[in-house]
Protein backbone atom coordinates (compact mmCIF):
# COMPACT_ATOMS: atom_id res chain seq x y z
CA UNK A 1 0.00 0.00 0.00
CA UNK A 2 0.94 3.45 -0.69
CA UNK A 3 -0.36 6.47 0.11
CA UNK A 4 -2.28 9.28 -2.60
CA UNK A 5 0.03 11.67 -4.13
CA UNK A 6 1.18 14.37 -2.34
CA UNK A 7 3.90 16.94 -2.29
CA UNK A 8 6.48 16.69 0.48
CA UNK A 9 7.77 19.57 2.44
CA UNK A 10 10.16 19.92 4.65
CA UNK A 11 10.71 22.30 7.72
CA UNK A 12 14.26 23.07 9.40
CA UNK A 13 12.10 24.63 12.46
CA UNK A 14 9.12 26.17 14.05
CA UNK A 15 9.38 29.56 12.01
CA UNK A 16 9.83 27.46 8.78
CA UNK A 17 6.51 25.24 9.47
CA UNK A 18 4.50 27.63 10.49
CA UNK A 19 5.46 29.71 6.94
CA UNK A 20 4.47 26.24 4.63
CA UNK A 21 1.43 25.92 7.16
CA UNK A 22 0.55 29.26 6.06
CA UNK A 23 1.40 29.06 2.57
CA UNK A 24 -0.88 25.41 2.07
CA UNK A 25 -3.46 26.10 4.17
CA UNK A 26 -5.93 23.35 5.12
CA UNK A 27 -4.68 21.23 2.48
CA UNK A 28 -1.68 20.61 4.36
CA UNK A 29 -0.94 18.34 7.72
CA UNK A 30 2.01 18.34 9.59
CA UNK A 31 4.16 15.27 9.61
CA UNK A 32 5.96 14.40 13.03
CA UNK A 33 6.90 10.48 13.28
CA UNK A 34 3.86 9.83 11.19
CA UNK A 35 3.42 6.71 12.97
CA UNK A 36 -0.75 7.77 13.18
CA UNK A 37 -0.52 9.81 9.59
CA UNK A 38 1.32 7.38 7.41
CA UNK A 39 -1.25 4.21 8.25
CA UNK A 40 -4.56 6.78 7.82
CA UNK A 41 -2.80 7.39 4.45
CA UNK A 42 -2.08 3.95 2.94
CA UNK A 43 -5.57 3.16 4.05
CA UNK A 44 -6.87 6.47 2.05
CA UNK A 45 -8.44 7.63 4.98
CA UNK A 46 -6.79 10.91 4.95
CA UNK A 47 -5.21 12.48 1.51
CA UNK A 48 -3.32 15.61 2.57
CA UNK A 49 -2.01 17.28 -0.92
CA UNK A 50 1.12 18.37 1.45
CA UNK A 51 3.00 16.76 4.19
CA UNK A 52 5.18 19.56 6.29
CA UNK A 53 8.03 17.05 7.75
CA UNK A 54 8.96 18.16 10.82
CA UNK A 55 11.50 15.34 11.14
CA UNK A 56 14.72 18.33 11.63
CA UNK A 57 12.95 20.52 14.06
CA UNK A 58 15.13 19.91 16.67
CA UNK A 59 14.20 22.49 18.91
CA UNK A 60 10.83 20.56 19.99
CA UNK A 61 12.90 17.77 21.41
CA UNK A 62 13.61 18.24 24.88
CA UNK A 63 12.08 17.12 28.63
CA UNK A 64 12.89 20.06 30.82
CA UNK A 65 12.44 20.95 34.65
CA UNK A 66 11.12 24.54 34.71
CA UNK A 67 8.90 26.33 37.66
CA UNK A 68 7.26 23.90 39.11
CA UNK A 69 6.20 21.66 36.06
CA UNK A 70 8.42 19.84 33.45
CA UNK A 71 8.48 21.10 29.96
CA UNK A 72 8.43 18.73 27.00
CA UNK A 73 8.62 19.50 23.35
CA UNK A 74 6.15 18.30 21.27
CA UNK A 75 8.66 16.12 19.23
CA UNK A 76 9.79 14.40 21.70
CA UNK A 77 9.39 10.85 20.93
CA UNK A 78 8.20 8.09 23.32
CA UNK A 79 11.28 5.83 23.63
CA UNK A 80 12.97 9.45 24.73
CA UNK A 81 10.35 9.94 27.36
CA UNK A 82 10.54 6.10 28.22
CA UNK A 83 14.15 6.55 29.02
CA UNK A 84 14.70 9.60 30.61
CA UNK A 85 15.61 9.90 34.13
CA UNK A 86 14.33 12.97 35.17
CA UNK A 87 10.33 11.84 34.03
CA UNK A 88 11.27 8.21 35.96
CA UNK A 89 12.01 10.61 39.19
CA UNK A 90 9.23 13.37 38.87
CA UNK A 91 6.45 11.95 36.52
CA UNK A 92 7.07 7.95 36.45
CA UNK A 93 3.59 7.66 34.92
CA UNK A 94 4.32 9.22 31.74
CA UNK A 95 7.66 7.48 31.48
CA UNK A 96 6.01 4.35 31.86
CA UNK A 97 3.09 5.23 29.58
CA UNK A 98 5.26 6.10 26.88
CA UNK A 99 7.06 2.98 27.08
CA UNK A 100 3.02 0.82 26.51
CA UNK A 101 2.38 3.27 23.20
CA UNK A 102 3.24 0.65 20.31
CA UNK A 103 6.14 -1.49 19.86
CA UNK A 104 10.33 -0.60 20.04
CA UNK A 105 10.24 0.20 16.69
CA UNK A 106 6.83 2.19 17.15
CA UNK A 107 8.22 4.21 20.20
CA UNK A 108 11.92 4.97 18.49
CA UNK A 109 9.61 7.12 15.69
CA UNK A 110 6.22 8.27 17.15
CA UNK A 111 6.28 11.59 19.34
CA UNK A 112 4.36 12.81 22.08
CA UNK A 113 3.31 16.21 20.36
CA UNK A 114 1.93 13.79 17.18
CA UNK A 115 0.25 11.26 19.83
CA UNK A 116 -1.92 14.01 21.22
CA UNK A 117 -2.44 16.23 18.02
CA UNK A 118 -3.68 13.10 16.30
CA UNK A 119 -6.24 12.49 19.50
CA UNK A 120 -7.04 9.01 18.81
CA UNK A 121 -9.11 8.07 22.41
CA UNK A 122 -7.73 4.36 21.83
CA UNK A 123 -4.49 5.96 22.57
CA UNK A 124 -2.18 5.90 25.49
CA UNK A 125 -0.69 9.20 26.02
CA UNK A 126 -4.10 11.59 25.54
CA UNK A 127 -5.50 10.12 28.83
CA UNK A 128 -2.13 10.23 30.50
CA UNK A 129 -2.00 13.72 29.83
CA UNK A 130 -5.65 14.48 31.13
CA UNK A 131 -4.89 12.19 34.28
CA UNK A 132 -1.43 14.80 35.06
CA UNK A 133 -3.45 18.37 34.17
CA UNK A 134 -1.19 19.05 31.35
CA UNK A 135 -1.24 22.22 29.72
CA UNK A 136 -0.65 21.70 26.00
CA UNK A 137 0.83 25.00 24.06
CA UNK A 138 0.11 26.12 20.33
CA UNK A 139 1.88 28.05 18.10
CA UNK A 140 0.14 30.18 15.53
CA UNK A 141 0.71 32.53 13.31
CA UNK A 142 -0.39 35.42 15.77
CA UNK A 143 1.67 33.48 18.71
CA UNK A 144 1.12 31.06 21.22
CA UNK A 145 -1.40 30.09 23.76
CA UNK A 146 -2.06 27.58 26.06
CA UNK A 147 -5.06 25.17 26.02
CA UNK A 148 -5.54 22.41 28.96
CA UNK A 149 -5.93 18.99 28.28
CA UNK A 150 -9.08 19.38 29.45
CA UNK A 151 -10.33 21.36 26.63
CA UNK A 152 -8.17 20.17 24.08
CA UNK A 153 -9.18 16.39 22.83
CA UNK A 154 -12.75 17.46 21.06
CA UNK A 155 -13.37 14.27 19.53
CA UNK A 156 -11.94 11.43 17.35
CA UNK A 157 -8.93 12.82 15.32
CA UNK A 158 -10.41 16.36 16.43
CA UNK A 159 -8.90 18.61 18.79
CA UNK A 160 -8.80 22.15 19.54
CA UNK A 161 -5.91 23.42 17.76
CA UNK A 162 -6.40 25.71 14.41
CA UNK A 163 -5.32 24.31 11.84
CA UNK A 164 -2.51 26.92 11.44
CA UNK A 165 -1.51 25.82 14.96
CA UNK A 166 1.29 23.34 15.88
CA UNK A 167 1.64 22.02 18.88
CA UNK A 168 4.92 23.27 20.01
CA UNK A 169 4.67 22.41 24.24
CA UNK A 170 3.16 20.34 26.60
CA UNK A 171 3.50 21.22 30.25
CA UNK A 172 2.89 19.11 32.95
CA UNK A 173 2.57 20.12 36.85
CA UNK A 174 5.14 18.37 39.12
CA UNK A 175 2.49 16.22 41.02
CA UNK A 176 1.90 17.64 44.78
CA UNK A 177 3.68 15.39 47.40
CA UNK A 178 0.49 13.64 48.63
CA UNK A 179 -0.74 12.89 44.82
CA UNK A 180 2.68 11.00 44.11
CA UNK A 181 0.49 7.73 43.68
CA UNK A 182 0.24 6.33 39.66
CA UNK A 183 -0.69 3.58 37.84
CA UNK A 184 -1.35 2.81 34.26
CA UNK A 185 -3.01 -0.25 33.69
CA UNK A 186 -4.12 -1.06 29.81
CA UNK A 187 -6.36 -4.40 28.47
CA UNK A 188 -5.41 -5.54 25.17
CA UNK A 189 -5.65 -8.43 22.93
CA UNK A 190 -2.27 -8.48 21.88
CA UNK A 191 1.03 -6.89 23.03
CA UNK A 192 1.12 -4.41 20.28
CA UNK A 193 -2.62 -3.63 20.52
CA UNK A 194 -4.50 -0.08 20.92
CA UNK A 195 -5.93 -0.49 24.19
CA UNK A 196 -9.55 -2.11 24.59
CA UNK A 197 -10.01 -0.17 27.83
CA UNK A 198 -6.93 1.96 29.69
CA UNK A 199 -6.52 3.66 32.79
CA UNK A 200 -4.18 5.92 34.00
CA UNK A 201 -4.15 7.08 37.92
CA UNK A 202 -2.03 10.30 39.62
CA UNK A 203 -2.82 11.07 43.00
CA UNK A 204 -6.61 10.81 43.12
CA UNK A 205 -7.07 11.65 39.08
CA UNK A 206 -8.27 9.52 37.20
CA UNK A 207 -8.70 9.45 33.35
CA UNK A 208 -9.62 6.79 30.79
CA UNK A 209 -8.48 5.51 27.20
CA UNK A 210 -11.28 4.35 25.05
CA UNK A 211 -14.27 4.66 27.20
CA UNK A 212 -15.38 7.79 24.45
CA UNK A 213 -14.71 9.57 21.51
CA UNK A 214 -12.21 11.51 23.80
CA UNK A 215 -9.99 10.65 26.75
CA UNK A 216 -12.21 11.47 30.28
CA UNK A 217 -11.70 12.00 33.17
CA UNK A 218 -13.67 9.43 35.74
CA UNK A 219 -15.37 11.91 37.41
CA UNK A 220 -17.84 9.68 39.82
CA UNK A 221 -14.41 7.74 40.70
CA UNK A 222 -12.92 10.83 41.83
CA UNK A 223 -16.31 11.89 43.68
CA UNK A 224 -16.46 8.82 45.30
CA UNK A 225 -12.67 8.88 46.70
CA UNK A 226 -12.64 12.37 48.14
CA UNK A 227 -16.09 11.67 49.89
CA UNK A 228 -13.39 8.89 51.37
CA UNK A 229 -14.51 5.85 49.17
CA UNK A 230 -12.58 2.78 48.97
CA UNK A 231 -10.65 1.22 45.75
CA UNK A 232 -13.21 -1.05 45.49
CA UNK A 233 -16.33 1.35 46.14
CA UNK A 234 -15.08 4.11 43.65
CA UNK A 235 -14.00 1.74 40.50
CA UNK A 236 -17.90 0.75 40.85
CA UNK A 237 -18.17 4.22 39.22
CA UNK A 238 -15.64 3.71 36.55
CA UNK A 239 -18.48 3.97 33.97
CA UNK A 240 -20.62 6.30 34.99
CA UNK A 241 -20.70 9.15 31.96
CA UNK A 242 -18.39 6.83 29.58
CA UNK A 243 -19.82 6.44 26.13
CA UNK A 244 -17.73 3.23 24.97
CA UNK A 245 -17.55 2.36 21.34
CA UNK A 246 -19.72 -1.00 20.56
CA UNK A 247 -16.97 -2.63 17.56
CA UNK A 248 -15.01 -5.66 16.93
CA UNK A 249 -13.19 -5.77 20.02
CA UNK A 250 -15.59 -5.47 22.44
CA UNK A 251 -19.22 -4.45 23.53
CA UNK A 252 -20.00 -1.34 25.64
CA UNK A 253 -21.04 -3.41 28.58
CA UNK A 254 -17.77 -5.50 28.16
CA UNK A 255 -15.92 -2.63 28.05
CA UNK A 256 -17.49 -0.47 31.40
CA UNK A 257 -16.78 -3.72 32.94
CA UNK A 258 -13.04 -3.37 32.07
CA UNK A 259 -13.54 0.23 32.86
CA UNK A 260 -14.26 -0.89 36.49
CA UNK A 261 -11.95 -3.75 37.09
CA UNK A 262 -8.96 -1.66 35.80
CA UNK A 263 -9.85 1.44 38.04
CA UNK A 264 -9.98 -0.91 40.99
CA UNK A 265 -6.54 -2.00 39.99
CA UNK A 266 -4.92 1.66 38.93
CA UNK A 267 -6.20 2.73 42.71
CA UNK A 268 -4.64 -0.21 44.45
CA UNK A 269 -1.52 0.22 42.89
CA UNK A 270 -1.36 3.87 43.07
CA UNK A 271 -1.99 3.48 46.69
CA UNK A 272 1.04 1.29 47.28
CA UNK A 273 3.35 3.47 45.27
CA UNK B 1 23.60 6.61 3.22
CA UNK B 2 22.16 2.39 3.13
CA UNK B 3 25.01 0.75 4.70
CA UNK B 4 27.37 2.82 4.92
CA UNK B 5 27.80 3.49 0.72
CA UNK B 6 25.71 6.82 -0.46
CA UNK B 7 22.55 6.19 -2.20
CA UNK B 8 20.81 9.03 -4.53
CA UNK B 9 18.06 8.71 -6.64
CA UNK B 10 15.18 11.20 -7.27
CA UNK B 11 12.01 9.38 -6.42
CA UNK B 12 8.21 10.31 -5.64
CA UNK B 13 7.05 11.99 -2.87
CA UNK B 14 4.90 9.30 -1.73
CA UNK B 15 7.74 6.11 -1.76
CA UNK B 16 7.90 4.18 1.54
CA UNK B 17 11.32 3.31 2.54
CA UNK B 18 10.91 0.00 2.41
CA UNK B 19 10.50 0.81 -1.43
CA UNK B 20 13.21 2.83 -1.72
CA UNK B 21 15.45 0.15 -0.52
CA UNK B 22 14.09 -2.99 -2.24
CA UNK B 23 13.41 -1.27 -5.88
CA UNK B 24 15.54 1.40 -5.84
CA UNK B 25 18.46 0.32 -3.98
CA UNK B 26 18.41 -3.56 -4.83
CA UNK B 27 18.55 -4.43 -1.51
CA UNK B 28 15.22 -7.27 -1.47
CA UNK B 29 16.17 -9.03 2.05
CA UNK B 30 13.95 -6.63 3.64
CA UNK B 31 10.26 -7.77 3.45
CA UNK B 32 6.86 -6.41 3.16
CA UNK B 33 4.70 -8.27 5.49
CA UNK B 34 2.07 -6.70 6.43
CA UNK B 35 2.40 -3.27 5.54
CA UNK B 36 0.29 -2.02 8.68
CA UNK B 37 3.22 -1.08 10.92
CA UNK B 38 2.36 -4.17 12.74
CA UNK B 39 4.64 -7.12 11.90
CA UNK B 40 7.98 -5.85 12.02
CA UNK B 41 9.27 -8.15 8.65
CA UNK B 42 10.79 -4.71 7.10
CA UNK B 43 12.15 -3.61 10.42
CA UNK B 44 15.49 -1.48 9.74
CA UNK B 45 18.05 0.76 11.91
CA UNK B 46 17.65 4.23 10.68
CA UNK B 47 20.87 5.92 12.41
CA UNK B 48 21.15 2.89 14.62
CA UNK B 49 17.70 2.49 15.77
CA UNK B 50 14.85 -0.19 14.48
CA UNK B 51 12.18 1.42 12.91
CA UNK B 52 9.42 -0.11 10.31
CA UNK B 53 10.43 1.02 7.17
CA UNK B 54 6.70 0.39 5.51
CA UNK B 55 5.82 3.39 8.05
CA UNK B 56 8.55 5.76 6.85
CA UNK B 57 8.56 7.95 3.62
CA UNK B 58 12.00 7.54 1.52
CA UNK B 59 12.23 10.88 1.78
CA UNK B 60 12.36 10.85 5.56
CA UNK B 61 15.42 9.05 5.88
CA UNK B 62 17.38 11.67 3.23
CA UNK B 63 20.68 12.50 4.38
CA UNK B 64 20.22 9.74 7.47
CA UNK B 65 22.37 6.34 8.08
CA UNK B 66 19.96 3.22 6.76
CA UNK B 67 21.06 -0.62 7.70
CA UNK B 68 19.50 -3.44 6.24
CA UNK B 69 20.28 -7.20 7.08
CA UNK B 70 22.25 -7.01 3.62
CA UNK B 71 24.85 -4.34 5.91
CA UNK B 72 25.11 -6.63 9.20
CA UNK B 73 28.26 -8.52 7.67
CA UNK B 74 31.85 -7.63 7.96
CA UNK B 75 33.91 -6.64 5.08
CA UNK B 76 35.24 -9.74 4.96
CA UNK B 77 31.65 -11.56 4.63
CA UNK B 78 32.06 -12.15 8.09
CA UNK B 79 28.41 -12.91 9.48
CA UNK B 80 27.52 -10.23 12.07
CA UNK B 81 27.34 -11.72 15.80
CA UNK B 82 23.42 -12.03 16.30
CA UNK B 83 23.58 -13.56 12.49
CA UNK B 84 25.71 -16.21 13.74
CA UNK B 85 23.73 -16.77 17.24
CA UNK B 86 20.21 -16.96 14.30
CA UNK B 87 21.94 -19.67 13.00
CA UNK B 88 23.48 -21.65 15.66
CA UNK B 89 20.48 -21.68 17.63
CA UNK B 90 18.26 -22.72 14.27
CA UNK B 91 16.07 -18.99 15.34
CA UNK B 92 14.47 -19.19 12.02
CA UNK B 93 11.87 -21.53 10.62
CA UNK B 94 10.32 -19.96 7.27
CA UNK B 95 12.76 -17.22 7.11
CA UNK B 96 10.01 -14.40 6.04
CA UNK B 97 10.47 -12.03 9.65
CA UNK B 98 14.59 -13.01 10.23
CA UNK B 99 15.81 -9.83 8.37
CA UNK B 100 13.17 -7.80 10.82
CA UNK B 101 14.16 -9.90 13.69
CA UNK B 102 17.65 -9.88 13.47
CA UNK B 103 17.61 -6.47 12.95
CA UNK B 104 15.29 -5.29 15.64
CA UNK B 105 17.66 -7.78 17.78
CA UNK B 106 20.61 -5.73 17.10
CA UNK B 107 19.40 -2.65 17.93
CA UNK B 108 17.67 -4.28 21.13
CA UNK B 109 21.42 -5.39 22.66
CA UNK B 110 22.64 -1.60 21.50
CA UNK B 111 19.98 -0.46 23.85
CA UNK B 112 20.11 -3.14 26.35
CA UNK B 113 23.25 -5.00 26.05
CA UNK B 114 22.32 -7.71 28.92
CA UNK B 115 19.01 -8.17 28.31
CA UNK B 116 17.07 -10.75 30.35
CA UNK B 117 14.85 -13.23 28.77
CA UNK B 118 11.45 -10.93 29.31
CA UNK B 119 13.15 -8.15 27.91
CA UNK B 120 13.83 -9.44 24.97
CA UNK B 121 10.54 -11.05 24.45
CA UNK B 122 9.11 -7.63 25.17
CA UNK B 123 11.90 -6.21 23.02
CA UNK B 124 10.91 -8.14 20.13
CA UNK B 125 7.16 -7.34 20.84
CA UNK B 126 7.11 -5.50 17.39
CA UNK B 127 8.22 -8.58 15.42
CA UNK B 128 5.60 -11.42 14.44
CA UNK B 129 7.00 -14.91 13.47
CA UNK B 130 3.99 -16.63 11.77
CA UNK B 131 6.26 -20.12 12.32
CA UNK B 132 6.09 -19.43 15.86
CA UNK B 133 9.23 -20.24 16.40
CA UNK B 134 9.58 -16.96 18.58
CA UNK B 135 11.79 -19.62 21.65
CA UNK B 136 14.66 -20.63 18.90
CA UNK B 137 14.86 -16.32 18.14
CA UNK B 138 14.52 -15.65 22.05
CA UNK B 139 17.63 -17.87 22.86
CA UNK B 140 19.51 -16.63 19.50
CA UNK B 141 19.15 -13.11 21.14
CA UNK B 142 20.10 -14.06 24.35
CA UNK B 143 23.35 -16.34 23.12
CA UNK B 144 24.29 -13.08 21.17
CA UNK B 145 24.42 -10.85 24.22
CA UNK B 146 27.02 -13.45 25.97
CA UNK B 147 29.27 -12.81 22.72
CA UNK B 148 31.76 -10.12 23.24
CA UNK B 149 31.95 -8.75 20.31
CA UNK B 150 28.31 -7.91 19.56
Amino acid sequence: MIPAPFSYRRAGSVAEALDLCTEYGEDAKFLAGGHSLLPLMKLRLAMPEVLIDLGPVRELSYVREEDGHIAIGALTRHHDLEHSEMLARVLPLLAHAAGQVGDPQVRHRGTIGGSLAHSDPASDLPATVLALDATLVARGPAGSREIAAADFFQGLFETELEPDELLTEIRVPVPAAGAAGWSFQKFTKRAIDWAIVGVAVQGSAVALVNMAGTPVRAAGVEAALAGGATPAEAAAHAAEGTSPADDINASPAYREHLARVLVERALLEAQSV
Amino acid sequence: MVNGAPVAADVEDRMLLVHFLRETAGLTATNVGCDTTSCGACTVLLDGESVKSCTILAAQADGRQVTTVEGLAGPGGELHPMQRAFRAEHGLQCGFCTPGMVMASVSLLRENPHPTEAEVRSGLEGNLCRCTGYHNIVRAVLAAAEEPAS
